[in-house]
Order: C-alpha cells, then structure tokens, then sequence
C-alpha cells in the first residue's frame, strides 16, 4: 500500500512527484508508456509563457505567473535547459491596437512584471525578420524557452532519488475505492494508494470518471509543428505569437532553447487520445501562417514535423484539487497551455494540497539538486581533454549533427529512470535530433543500448514495446 | 513468332526494345538507337545474366558479416537459390577480399567470393 | 601541436584518392582522418556491383573499389586516424578534432582538403505527414542494417524515392527475403540508373510508380501501412487517387545533402544549388589553401568521377603548398543557365589552369536529342549532341586552356542546355 500513487508520468506528475517527495510519504508513479515525457509534454511548443494570455484570476494565470517565476531556480537545482529570450506579440493592424492594449492590461493585472507595447521602430530593432506589416508588439521579458524532455526528466529523476518508484509499461484499466483506500488495477497488477493524483493528460477525463458523478470532458487538441535546422536558430531571437485577430489565431515562431526554429501549433480537435499523426492541412496551415509574423523562413531547412495533443477541458481552466464526491483523489486534470510553463506551480500545489490532507512532514535528507548528462560542449578544452583522459567514451562521437558522445549516452542510459529506447536516448542527450534525424547514429546508439542494457539488438525499440526497430535478420525466412 | 519488349540499359536513354524470336533464336532487333542496344536485347533475352551481391555470417571477427557476390554472372533465374545457399555460410575470420567462401554456389558452378574484410578478433 | 602539410577530412573515396594523389605528386606530410572505424566510408556499406568501370575498366563491387584504394594510400605509406571526429577546422588551418585514444587535439596544416562526403535528406525535408513509429528508414540507415550488420529492417516495404539508393535497397531486401512492395517516385521519371531499374525493380516485380508520393504513415508504433497518391505536374497530391498500402517499413531514398558543417564553420562561401562551397578551377574554396572534392562538393552520380575529381585536389593543394601564392589574378566565371543547374568549378583563373578542365554540372530535366553548348561572353564555341541528359546522372564538358588563351578578354563562360 502506497500512500500515494501518481497516475502519470508528464510533467505534471512528475513535478507532483518531485514536490511530494520533500516530505516523509510512500510514493509512486504509474506511467503506461516505456519511459517519462510520452505524452503531452514530449510534443508542444517548448515555450515558458509570461502569463498575460490567461483570464484574470484564472489558475491558469496564477500558476502560469508563479511557475514562469520559479522556473530559473529549478533550472538550475535541476540543471535542465531554460532561457529567458522574452517574447513578442506581434499586432500587424491598427484596428487590433486595442486588442494589444487589454492583452497588456490582462498581463498586469495576472502580475506579469515589465510588460510594455513597444513600437515597429523597436520591434524591428529587435528581430530584423519580423513581418513588414507588424505595427506594434507586446513585449515580455519574462518569457522563455525551455528543454521539455529534460524539464520532465530531471523532475523524474530528482523524484525517484527521493524515493518515488517509478513503474512503467503501467496502463490503470480501472480505480476502485475500498474503504478508505483505492485498488487501482493495472496491466500489471493491482496497486493500493490511500490516494491518487491523477495527472494523465489526456486521459485525466477516463480517470476522473471512473470515481467521480460529477463528469469531465477532455479533448485532444492536437498542435502540428515543424522544425528547424540549427542553421535557422537565429531567424528570430524571441518567442514571437501573432496576436489574436482578424487573421484568426496565428502560429508561434521560436528560436528553441537547443538552437533550432520551431514554428507551429495547429489547434485541431480530435477524438483519438494517440492521434499524433501530422496531415497535410495541419502543416501547410503551420508554413503559410508562420510567415504571417515572421518573414524569409528558410523552410527548406525543416528536419522534422510533429504533432502534440493538449488536453484540453471543456471549461479550459487547470483542475487541480481533491474530487468532491471521492475523498482521496486529486485530480491534476486540464493542463493544457500554459500548463508546461505552469509545472513548477503545479507540482508545488499539488504537494501543498496532499500535505494539508495528509499532514505531510518534511524530510530532513531530501536531495534538492541534481546533475543533468554531463554535455562536454559546456566544457572547456581543458576540462575536455581531462574528461576523455578518464573515460575515453567521451572522445566518441556518435551523434555527428548534434555532437554527442558515447559517453553521454551511456550517461544518458545508467542514470537513475535511464533511457532503454531510441526516442530515450534521444530525448536525454539529443543524439538523433539533429538535421540527419538519426540516419547516422541510430545503428550505433542501437549497439550501445543493446551493450549496456545487456538484450540483443532485436529488443531495441524507438519508443517501447511494438516499436522494436529491426525484424529479423538477413535470409531467416528464405 | 514471339515479340518482347525490353528496356535498354545502356544509357538513361532506355530505349524500348523489341525482340523478335523464332524459337530461342533473335531473328530482329528494333528500338534501339544504337548497337549496345541489339547486343543487349539479345544477351537478355536468350540468357539473362546477374551477378548477385549479399553477405554472409563471419565468426571470430572484428565484425558480423562480410559482404560477397558470385564470381561470375549466374542465370537470373537462379538470384534466390544463391540467396538461400548463403543462408547458413558462416566463414570464420580472418577473410581478405578475394577469397573464395563457397564454391559451386547452388549448383551454377561459379563460386562465391568475399568482398569486403574481416580481422580476426 | 603536431603538423602536417596536408590534412585530408574524411576517408572515403574522394579522401583516400586526394591523399594518393598529393604523396604522388611530391608532398610526404599527409593525415587523413576518418571519423568512422575503418577507411572507405559509405563505400563499405555499397555492397553491390557496379563501381569502377571508368577507372578500373572492370565492375567492382563498392568494398572492393575502396579496398583498391586503401592499398594504395596503405602501399604509399600515407598515415590515416580512423575513429577521428573533426569538430573544427580555423582560418588559419588548425584542425581541431577528437578520439577515445588521443582526446581533443589540434593539428597545424598547411593545406586542407575536405572530403566529408554527404548525408540523406531526411523525412522532415520532406513534410510527410502521418504518425512517426518505427520502421520509417533513410534507405542508407537500412543498407548499413543489412549490408554490414546482417538485420533486417522491415519485412514489408515499401519505397520513397527512385534515386539509385532507393532502388539498390529494394534488390537487397528482396535478396535479403523482404517483400519490397513498390518503390514510388515524385517525379515523372526516376532520378536513377535505368539499369538499377531493370534489374533492381523489373527482375523481382517491383512496381515503379512515377509521379506517385507517400501522403500518410499510419501506425502508432511500428509502421502499420501508408497512403500513396498520384501527383499532378505541380507535385500536389491529387485527391481521389489515394491508396493504401499495407507495409510494416518506409525507406526514404529522396535525396543526398553534402556535409558542410566544417565548411561553414569555416566561413568558406557556399553554392546554394549544390549545398557545397564553390571553388575554383583548382576545387580551392574562398578559404586560401582549403580544398574541397567528392560528395561534400556536388552530390556525385559515379564513384569514379569523385577518384577523379579528388586526385586533381590532391594535386592541387601540393601545388597550393609547393608554389607561390600570387595575388590577384582575373577570374572567368562559369553560368550555367537553360537547364543547366550549377558548375563545379564556378570560376576558372586562366593563369593556375591546366592544360584541360573538366567542367561537372547536372540538368535540371529530361532533355532529349539536344546540345551541350558552350559560350565564351557571346559566341558559341562548342556544342555537344546528346540523345538524352537526366538529372540523374551527372555531365561534363571539357575546357582547353589553349582555347581560353584565344579569348584574352574573356569574362564568362556559358553552359546550357540547347534543342538540337
């Protein structure tokens, strides 16, 4: 029996995770994919937001404001990639201008600090790529850019060195409360919690339902992205959003904190919780609006396009607080944008919640930091030569595009929640993410994992179970 | 008679050909814009020929396979059973370009040669 | 720091034959670094027949053609550092580069040749939409599977892009016992030899389908099928045409990318056509002393003309090193236009010209019974009769420095493409 079982290993569960396991509590984590960071946060727009897009008094805009605020401590408690590039809102008519002005009013009022419309002179002053037409833009300097994978992961990784216990390939099939506890079942078993966070993403609505009358109703809405070679990193040094107006919801363009162009989302309803898949219409409407803020976009220099769902709620407000009608179970349901610049809040608020409720005392050993995979390119030469003199896998480039060593890989797999896939290895050091997409490094990444995890290569998959890579071999069924 | 179009595969050109045949004898060659053409159709459809490339399994070597073809052209109706003649080679390291890893390759009487290297480990 | 005179980057076919070239021709101080295990680069994976007919006279398979040439940079004594990754290369020509044995180190040349070869484009350049499981593999990630490894990759297979790759993997799989369903094209011909055609496709059955895309991956982890659709004369799929085809693999053949991440970093100036840098007339980029030949200049249809190509910037960077440098001389710049898409070189100093130049080019269509013509400023002084040129396999002109010597104002030279 576990105090508590999380439902969902995101960003929102881990950050629950990671915050709950400050204080003297059985925790653990259900996730049903291979691996953290499958779902909703391995696919979005990567940005920390300022908070002025959220109603006034909403949750979404206090914990948008708090987690854009403790996002640069955790970033380096959790030495996870975050930078403040500041953001624009790029208004491309006077008729919008008021528009621009209550945008502004609603980002004072929701407390975002430094706010200010600034004029085309400054705006292109700025970014010389912004479209022609631009007239004025709100800008934020507290906006940012962040590593989802590595926001997520490092979470993870910091909860699990505090104690939570991570189970994956873990899908809950059903919740019952018994007495005062849940018997959650599960493709694995049965598992017993005095209480559950459900932060499933998109499926929060499937759990939420099964103990509660008072139903919700999650849409996937999904978000088609493309993106850049690094070669293109520089087109744009902030987040740039078109404002809300007569030529409808525009597309985001944003330097990546890696150094890549990301322009994107669509925002399609769907009804397939997995609908990933990208379409023709959803990426075209990504090409043709993205140039409606930004001008010149190298599009021949896309490497990759993708889609992500959020999970949208019929009331697009963040759930999060115990169930009316089920004592013990919190939902941490809804978390669509700005739920990713929110996490640090949510995570906060969550375990603020389950200590009220359980009288949850702080530990005195809790690990507040934790070192990402060591990236040699922040070294200097010096401490580079040192490094490879001690473990010469270092010296070993396998991802050519993006520079990644062996050692990192091997890092990236012997770490505490460790890569034991493609997309694993891929989201903890990059190796595969650059302009070949892994055409290079894939057979040998595959030859390392099969190595350190000790399985032959036929067991390796991009992304878990169902996604092993390589079917037989030469002649079997001749 | 019998007619048979073929794609020439002299030059990007890629002519289409057509055989006429009494028999297993060309009695007429017509499509092609120049003499490699008729040579060809002719080769082709009297007796196709191809050299097939694979590889086979290595033992005690720096690495899995070595890549090996047929010495010689075999008949092209023969690809798979040279395939399937491949299937349980193991040939152990070291191997040098060249060498001959399997002789008479299903029964077309051309052997089969290494292409690549292994070192022993 | 150590130094060599000439540092050679990359050790394929157009770095191993600069490096004999160069020892042939008088220069001893030679480093090639690879950054793969062993010499020969993508040769090694190229299992098939069919290399060296221009230059050995004979047909090799793509181990054997590299084998010749690591015996001879082996016979002449060239040194080589495989596992070597080059992470930068400065202005002033220190190499800086990288391995498990030796660290990061720097190495001082006095001529450089890049021969890093190229990379496929990878699905993202080509905006297909659809799910991204497994199974969806650049044709060469797949050959090095099955040519090196002995895996196969996929079992039902379907094929984007005709270009020779994609066609040699669809004779390979099926060798190999995959069942290759189809390989589809975008264009309205294939971009590959007609003879990989005949006998890669049309001795095992597989259907080309030309002018035919892949407008949908289905599949949430491993390829389950994909949608394959005619397109019209602008590339655009046609509604209504679509049809899906069962496949557990996806192999992409659409396209090669030189490898320019060095060049860049260098700063060197860049042909937007060929993604490689532009050179002169002696393959020397706009950085003094720093060569470039093979794939890392303009994607190559035979490996014999990236030997060739590689031995004359071996050459020339003995010469770069054994002569004097000399200030400005007049540059002739080479247009290519009607059909002719860029030129290797790109401009041509009558004074550092040998006696012949061969100019490379590709066409940027089908043109049948047409001239390769060649204009000095106005006048046509060459034309060349052609049955048929394709984008596919690269042409070439030869200029004679005698000829250019005729014309002492002579500012540019015109390759096109003319109906005959």
């Amino acid at each position: 029996m576990y105090d508590v079982i999380i439902i969902g290993g995101g960003v929102s569960g881990a950050a629950s995770a990671r915050e709950l396991s400050r204080y003297k509590v059985n925790v653990c984590l259900l996730e049903k994919e291979h691996d953290v960071c499958c779902g909703t946060t391995k696919a979005n727009s990567a940005i920390v937001h300022a908070g002025y897009d959220a109603a006034n008094g909403s949750l979404m805009a206090k914990l948008n404001v708090r987690g854009n605020e403790m996002m640069e401590q955790l970033s380096k408690e959790l030495d996870f990639p975050f930078k403040r590039n500041g953001s624009l809102v790029i208004c491309r008519d006077e008729e919008d201008m008021p528009n621009l002005q209550a945008l502004y009013e609603r980002g004072v009022q929701n407390g975002v600090k430094d706010l200010r419309i600034i004029s085309r002179e400054e705006l292109v002053e700025m970014e010389p790529n912004i479209t022609d037409d631009a007239v004025a833009a709100l800008y934020a300097p507290t906006g940012g850019i962040v590593c989802p994978f590595n926001l997520n992961i490092a979470l993870a990784e910091n909860a699990n060195v505090n104690g939570v216990e991570f189970k994956f390939n873990t899908e809950v099939i059903d919740i019952k409360k018994v007495d005062d506890h849940f018997e959650i079942q599960t493709n694995n078993g049965v598992y017993e919690a005095k209480c559950i966070v459900n932060a499933a993403g998109v499926y929060a609505d499937k759990l939420h339902n099964m103990v509660s009358e008072n139903k919700i109703h999650i849409t996937p809405r999904r978000g088609d992205y493309c993106l850049l070679d690094k070669t293109a990193g520089g087109h744009v040094s902030k987040t740039i959003f078109a404002l809300p107006g007569k030529y409808g919801k525009g597309i985001l363009v944003t330097p990546t904190v890696h150094g890549n162009l990301l322009i994107g989302p669509t925002a399609i309803d769907i009804e397939d919780k997995e609908g990933i898949n990208t379409t023709a219409e959803g990426l075209q409407e990504v090409i043709s609006k993205a140039g409606a803020s930004v001008k010149n976009i190298p599009m021949r220099q896309v490497i990759t396009s993708f889609a992500g769902l959020r999970a949208h709620e019929d009331g697009h407000e963040f759930i999060i607080g115990e169930v009316e009608d089920c004592e013990g179970f919190f939902d941490c349901a809804g978390i669509e944008s700005p739920g990713l610049s929110s996490a640090p809040a949510i995570g906060e608020m969550v375990a603020n919640i389950l200590k009220e409720k359980m009288g949850l005392e702080e530990k005195e050993d809790f690990i507040a930091t934790r070192k990402g995979v060591l990236d040699p390119e922040e070294l200097s030469l010096e401490e580079r030569k040192q490094l490879i003199k001690e473990n010469p896998a270092y010296g070993n480039i396998i991802c050519r595009c993006e520079m990644v060593t062996e050692g990192e890989i091997i890092d990236a797999i012997k770490r505490p929640l460790g890569a034991t896939s493609l997309d694993g290895v891929k989201r903890r050091t990059r190796a595969g993410m650059g302009r070949c997409q892994s055409g290079f490094c894939a057979p040998r990444t595959m030859e390392i994992l099969a190595r350190e995890l000790g399985v032959d290569m036929s067991e390796i998959t991009k992304s878990g179970k169902g996604s092993e890579i390589i079917v037989g071999t030469n002649k079997d069924r001749l | 008679m019998e007619k048979r179009e073929l794609i020439c595969i002299g030059c990007p050109l890629g002519c289409m050909l057509t055989v006429e045949l009494e028999g297993a004898e060309v009695v007429n060659v017509t499509g092609n814009t120049c003499p490699r053409g008729k040579t060809y159709a002719e080769k082709e459809v009297t007796n196709p020929t191809r050299i097939v490339t694979s590889s086979v399994k290595v033992s005690g070597g720096d690495r899995v396979s070595v890549a090996c073809k047929t010495k010689n052209d075999i008949p092209k109706g023969k690809i798979f059973d040279v395939a399937r003649a491949l299937k349980d080679v193991v040939v152990e390291a070291p191997v040098c370009i060249g060498d001959v890893l399997l002789e008479n390759v299903a029964d077309t009487g051309v052997e089969i040669v290494a292409t690549s290297t292994a070192k022993r480990k | 720091m150590k130094s060599y005179d000439i540092v050679i980057v990359g050790g394929g076919p157009a770095g191993l034959a600069a490096a004999a070239s160069a020892k042939e021709n008088g220069i001893d101080s030679i480093l090639i670094l690879e950054r793969d295990r062993e010499l020969g680069g993508i040769l090694n994976q190229c299992i098939h027949n069919g290399f060296g007919l221009h230059t050995f006279k004979e047909e090799l398979t793509g181990p054997e053609y590299a084998g010749r040439f690591i015996e001879k940079v082996e016979d002449l004594g060239i040194e080589y550092m495989l596992n070597t990754m080059v992470m930068d290369i400065s202005t002033d020509k220190v190499v800086t580069a990288m391995n498990r044995e030796e660290g990061l180190f720097e190495i001082q040349a006095k001529a450089i040749i890049l021969a890093m070869g190229c990379r496929e484009r990878p699905r993202g350049a080509l905006n297909t939409p659809g799910y991204r499981p497994a199974g969806i593999f650049s044709a060469g990630t797949a050959q090095r599977l099955v040519n090196m490894e002995g895996y196969l990759p996929g079992r039902e297979v379907v094929i984007l892009g005709s270009g020779d790759i994609g066609l040699i993997m669809a004779r390979r799989m099926t060798i190999e016992g995959a069942k290759v369903k189809l390989v589809a094209e975008l264009m309205p011909y294939s971009g590959g030899l007609k003879r990989n055609i005949v006998q890669c496709l049309d001795d095992f059955n597989i259907p080309l389908k030309l002018s035919h895309t892949v407008v949908d991956i289905d599949g949430k982890d491993r390829v389950k099928g994909i949608t394959l659709a005619q397109v019209d004369e602008r590339n655009k799929p046609i509604p209504g045409t679509e049809e899906y085809i069962p496949c557990d693999t996806l192999l992409l053949s659409c396209g090669l990318i030189p490898e320019n991440e060095l060049s860049r970093g260098l700063g060197i100036d860049m042909e937007a056509v060929t993604n490689g840098p532009i050179v002169n007339e002696s393959l020397e980029t706009s950085a003094e002393g720093v060569f470039a030949c093979g794939n890392v200049l303009h994607v190559h249809d035979l490996v014999d003309f990236v030997s060739e190509e590689a031995a004359m910037a071996g050459k020339n960077a003995v010469r770069y090193i054994k002569e004097a440098r000399n200030e400005e001389v007049a540059r002739i710049d080479m247009v290519p236009t009607d059909g002719v898409r860029y030129t290797v070189p790109k401009y041509i100093r009558l004074e550092k010209m040998e006696d012949t130049l061969t100019v490379r080019f590709r066409v940027g269509g089908v043109y049948k019974n047409c001239y390769i013509s060649t204009y000095f400023d106005g006048e046509r002084v060459m034309k060349r009769k052609r049955p048929v040129v394709a984008p596919g396999e690269m042409e070439e002109i030869k200029l004679s420095k005698a000829k250019l010597a005729e014309y002492p104002n002579l500012k540019t030279i015109t390759v096109k493409i003319e109906e005959a």
